[in-house]
């Protein structure tokens, strides 16, 4: 198939970007979207020019890598799919594929459609995890978990932080993140010592990190390749209102 | 040990107040809805819902304390808006080339405009209706009318009449029309919108509670968008007509009023 590709390139953080065109005369259609950037990429090098930069690591859409909006949609069309799993039989022959990268304040361009996903970080390292020493494991079902805690608790636990949420909120909100890696901690008894404090310095690390607010569009539900749904914003809304209001009593007495 | 620098609302706590000031603003809205729709009762009925309004017990205190609470969850609700949507916008530069919307309602993405259109209205319609200065001579023309308190006959504005006289215009008419539907927008968005943000709401009632809040949206739109259009319609027009002839009559310093179409 023939494609007319549209693709931001930016030199660097500093520099203005700009939409480059690009024309491939002959892709398969069983190749995946990766791939295709990967064949676009050797005929630039084979031309002496710069390739495209993008993100990618496993390939098999659990690592959270790849970062593309394609034709105005994050990860592309294909629902409950990132952009390494979505392949070229869903584009027709003719078609202009436009490429950018995650819009986002809090996250800024390194190069070309490679954004500086630290922000996510900082949030994972406010409150992303239990402080407990690991030791050997212990017995299976030690811990008594109801399944229904445990399948949510693993919905939310999916999150592959790739970041489409704030790419496809238009207040670039990480509210969807954030809610997955608290919710799925404050859900599992491991997690209830430090529900109160997690969902906090998440939520504050969150602010701080220049995210947007959450105005209930739905947008992020939508691209979320892992199907995370806005019932973690609401339980992370209601978690936040409680620890909250416990604080401010523990701290009254 | 705090988590917020002074001075810093933290995100969730600006959707709190947004919710809960549009909470109160809802409930007040439901209120007003319904002591409006007196106006179909006939000038007796409505004339002295006013009049209770205004001699609540404890008035006038209690009066502008309902008043001024309201003023202030409005001024809470406004402040949040301009707060987050600064917000938003910084935290989201730019825009994509042939942005796709997947999942967000007309309503939702208009909120700032229907905000600040509505906010528009409020001041029009506490200067026409509350102070009653604009337009200009509209109501100079309104006398008062008998009503009965307590099985006591006493004088008292004629609200019946003022309302009457108010919608005659046609552009004033249109005006409130059109923002009901603006407010009706705004509506179906925010009353689902605030479950979320306090975190009353689940994939199985987020279906429930739009569709909810879309009705609610049309109620509030249909039960104030009726009076107007009935003014317009003619309602009230031979009462009116007939209460200027006699205020005309009683005080003849007054100027005869122009005859109603």
């Amino acid at each position: 198939m023939k494609l007319h590709l549209k693709i931001w390139r930016q030199k660097n953080g500093e520099e203005a970007g700009k939409f480059v065109s690009y024309e491939l005369p002959d892709v398969d259609e069983g190749s995946s979207f990766l791939e295709m950037l990967d064949i676009m990429n050797e005929q630039l090098v084979g031309k002496g020019e710069q390739p495209v930069a993008f993100d990618h690591d496993c390939r098999e859409g659990i690592c959270g890598m790849c970062s593309l909006v394609i034709n105005g949609e994050a990860h592309g069309p294909q629902r409950a799919t990132t952009a390494c799993q979505l392949h070229m039989r869903h584009f027709k022959d003719g078609d202009t594929i436009t490429i950018e990268p995650w819009r986002a304040k809090a996250f800024p361009v390194v190069k070309d459609l490679i954004v500086d996903r630290t922000a996510f970080d900082k949030v994972i390292q406010a409150g992303g995890f239990v402080t407990a020493r690991t030791g050997s494991a212990q017995d299976a079902n030690a811990t008594p978990i109801p399944k229904p805690i445990a399948d949510k608790a693993m919905d939310a636990a999916a999150c592959i932080g790739c970041g489409a949420c704030v790419a496809a909120c238009p207040n670039g909100s990480a509210m969807l993140f954030t809610s997955a890696k608290a919710g799925h901690l404050n859900l599992l008894p491991q997690g209830q010592a430090e529900k109160d404090q997690r969902v906090m310095k998440m939520v504050s690390a969150m602010d701080d990190a220049g995210f947007g607010n959450c105005t209930n569009y739905g947008e992020c539900q939508a691209v979320c390749p892992k199907e995370i749904t806005l019932d973690f914003i609401a339980k992370m809304n209601r978690d936040y209102a409680v620890a909250r209001v416990r604080n401010f009593f523990n701290h009254a007495c | 040990m705090s988590t917020t620098k002074p001075c810093h609302i933290p995100s969730l706590v600006k959707k709190y107040l947004m919710a809960i000031s549009g909470l109160v603003l809802v409930l007040f809205i439901i209120g007003h809805m319904l002591g409006n729709l007196q106006f179909f009762l006939g000038p007796d009925v409505i004339n002295a819902y006013a009049f209770h309004l205004h001699h609540l017990p404890g008035a006038p205190v209690t009066l502008w304390l309902i008043r001024g609470s309201l003023l202030a969850f409005l001024a809470i609700h406004v402040w949040m808006a301009v707060l987050l949507t600064k917000e938003n916008r910084a935290a989201r530069p730019e825009s994509y080339l042939g942005q796709k919307t997947l999942a967000s309602t007309y309503a939702s993405r208009t909120m700032p405009v229907t905000g600040v259109l509505i906010l528009a209205f409020i001041v029009f319609h506490i200067l026409q209706y509350t102070t009653r200065v604009v337009p200009e001579h509209y109501n100079e023309t309104i006398g008062t009318a008998m009503i009965e308190v307590g099985h006591v006959p006493l004088e008292y504005f004629d609200v019946f009449a003022m309302m009457v006289s108010g919608f005659s215009s046609p552009i004033i008419s249109l005006f409130y029309i059109v923002t009901m539907a603006l407010l009706c927008m705004h509506l179906s968005h925010g009353v689902a919108s605030m479950f979320q943000s306090v975190g009353l709401r689940n994939e199985a009632w987020r279906y429930k509670l739009k569709c909810l809040a879309a009705v609610f949206g049309w109620v509030i739109f249909l039960g104030f968008a009726s009076i107007p259009a009935s003014v317009l319609a003619g309602f009230g027009k031979d009462y009116l007509a007939e209460k200027q002839a006699a205020w005309a009559g009683a005080a003849p310093a007054a100027e005869t009023p122009a005859a109603h179409h």
